[in-house]
């Protein structure tokens, strides 16, 4: 600090009005929020942040991408997958964003995207909705700050979804983008209840592998009809002896699964292209699998059950037939006798793909035999919870 | 919770039968009086075999679990406060046992301080819906967990012997 009474009041007044325009320097880049902008054009100028979208219809591949504005997402989990994939469709100027979370910025996050260490310590949903806004004003951004899987939030959760869309109904397509089976199984309920389209995805915890599904109630397997990867066997007390943390991640892999997550969520909802019903992705081998999973009719959750008795009765749908058959080349002379021939080897067409994708899933099929652990005798529930709770406090207290 | 003697504890706990979640308005006192006699018999032997380790209780709805489990070694006595909800996804996914004075301390737990249960207990859960209760989560979640975690604290210097006024 320079000594400011030694100076005369002309040096003072140069040094207010240089500060003066110091700070509205550097107001003006904090604070540059563009007006919003009533109507989506095509037209081609510097200062249309639409005009690089808009440009998809010239180029043939959607046919109306102003109908984005009418659509409603929900986005559970804006970590490292959640947060780019709000931004991305942010930026591809969604109608509305509903977000959840209960977690806060941590600076172990800083390894991910999107966050910046200045907003460590604030809860994901408030600093995301503060930089999405800036990014784009035209977005409607919804935060919901609790944890969706206790008794208490999970009813304000399904009325958010409920009543989340752009004209009062049902959000149009929710995104789970939370990192564990107890959210996941939450998403899911809520969905089939619901009777929501909704796009899980994940990535694994050593963070080289990840995937995204679209489950559809009723018409593909819910989240509960087939049980994801639950194959540890026994209690090992030396499987938690880890070293290091519970879980790896990397920038890249939540990028990309974010990236196919988006734009299989704007093939759904613009209507362009085919939506990968399954899209996984292992990293060390750059292999994507790919596959369509058939709802289980003995499935757990009697929803999921519901929505597949209802779809098997719906008219099936029309496959569109805008897909012409390739025409076969045929040349009018072929002097040489040439001829193209399969080059494929056989082992990597056949039983290579299926063995890779096997060790990626390594499930095995459900155990219908008995259960592994025995036990003398079962409870059943006749007895009063009151005094059943009473007695618990009194062996409690001896 | 004895490694050794987990054979025999198991069976000490009885196995539930009512599959139902808080949700369920119908079944849930069903299902909660199921794990209540499940955490007595469960308390009842720990305090026969000379092996009580947690106190246990809830809310009236029983959606909300709070008490304190201790864990003793070189005849110190090291306790803590636990706490979890009930997910209304229950019984499908097990309860997730929180221990927030650790949050932090140690990487094998999640936000809140809930204990990392993924490898060594949510499979067996997964395959024993919905026999198993809150007294197997205690027994073959949180008690494997202390056993491999406390004493790696303790030498850390990361948790301390605190003086106790009362038990």
């Amino acid at each position: 600090m320079s000594n400011l009474e030694g100076k005369s009041t002309q040096e003072l007044i140069a040094l207010v009005q240089s500060l003066e325009k110091e700070l509205a320097a550097e107001r003006s880049s904090k604070n540059h929020v563009r007006p919003k902008i009533a109507v989506m054009t095509s037209e081609v100028v510097d200062s249309n942040p639409y005009s690089r979208l808009m440009a998809l219809k010239r180029m043939g591949i959607v046919e109306n991408y102003e109908k984005i504005r009418t659509f409603s997402v929900a986005v559970v989990g804006v970590g490292g997958v959640g947060s780019v994939t709000a931004e991305m469709l942010t930026r591809c100027g969604i109608g509305k964003l509903i977000l959840f979370d209960y977690d806060k910025v941590e600076l172990a996050n800083m390894n991910r995207l999107f966050f910046q260490p200045h907003q460590a310590g604030l809860s994901k949903v408030e600093a995301a909705s503060h930089t999405l806004s800036l990014i784009n004003p035209d977005v409607d951004i919804e935060c919901n700050n609790y944890d969706i899987t206790t008794v208490a939030n999970f009813d304000k959760f399904l009325d958010t979804l409920k009543t989340g869309g752009l004209q009062g109904g049902p959000v149009d397509i929710v995104l789970s983008c939370v990192d564990n089976y107890e959210a996941r199984v939450a998403v899911n309920t809520a969905c089939n209840e619901l009777n929501i389209e909704w796009f899980e995805s994940g990535v694994a915890e050593n963070a080289v592998s990840g995937h995204i599904q679209l489950l559809i109630p009723g018409e593909t397997a819910c989240f509960v009809c087939a049980p994801p990867l639950m194959v540890a066997s026994g209690v090992d007390e030396k499987s938690i002896k880890k070293e290091g943390v519970c879980a790896a991640s990397l920038p890249t892999t939540m990028g990309i699964i974010a990236g196919f997550l988006v734009q299989n969520t704007l093939k759904k909802l613009l209507e362009f292209g085919d939506v990968t019903p399954y899209l996984g992705y292992i990293a060390l081998k750059d292999f994507f699998p790919t596959m369509t999973l058939k709802p289980n009719p003995t499935c757990d959750d009697p929803y999921c059950r519901k929505r597949q008795q209802e779809f098997q009765s719906r008219p099936k749908k029309q496959v569109r037939e805008d897909a012409k058959e390739e025409e076969a080349v045929v040349h009018d002379d072929n002097d040489w006798g040439i001829t193209l021939v399969d080059e494929t080897p056989a082992e990597d067409s056949s039983g290579g793909k299926d063995a890779l994708l096997r060790s990626q899933w390594h499930q095995e099929a459900p155990q219908a035999s008995a259960p592994p652990v025995e036990a003398e005798s079962v409870v059943s529930g006749g007895d009063d919870v009151k005094s059943l709770m009473k007695r618990l406090k009194e062996l409690n207290q001896s | 919770m004895g490694d050794d003697k987990r054979k025999g504890t198991l069976g000490a706990i009885p196995l539930l039968k009512t599959k139902a979640g808080p949700r369920d308005k119908e079944l849930w006192p069903q299902r909660l009086s199921e794990e209540l006699q499940a955490l007595i018999a469960y308390t009842e032997h720990n305090k026969t075999s000379d092996n009580d380790w947690f106190r246990l209780e809830s809310n009236e709805e029983g959606t909300r679990w709070f008490g304190k489990c201790w864990f003793i070694l070189d005849l110190l006595k090291y306790e803590f406060e636990i706490e979890f909800d009930i997910p209304v996804t229950y019984p499908t996914t097990a309860p997730e046992i929180a221990i927030p004075e650790l949050d932090g301390k140690t990487a094998k737990m999640y936000r809140g301080g809930k204990i990392c249960l993924s490898d060594h207990f949510k499979p067996l859960w997964g395959r024993n819906v919905p026999k198993f209760g809150i007294a197997h989560a205690m027994a073959l979640g949180l008690g494997p967990w202390l056993a491999v975690e406390v004493p790696d604290l303790i030498e850390k210097g990361i948790i301390h012997y605190k003086e106790k006024t009362s038990t």
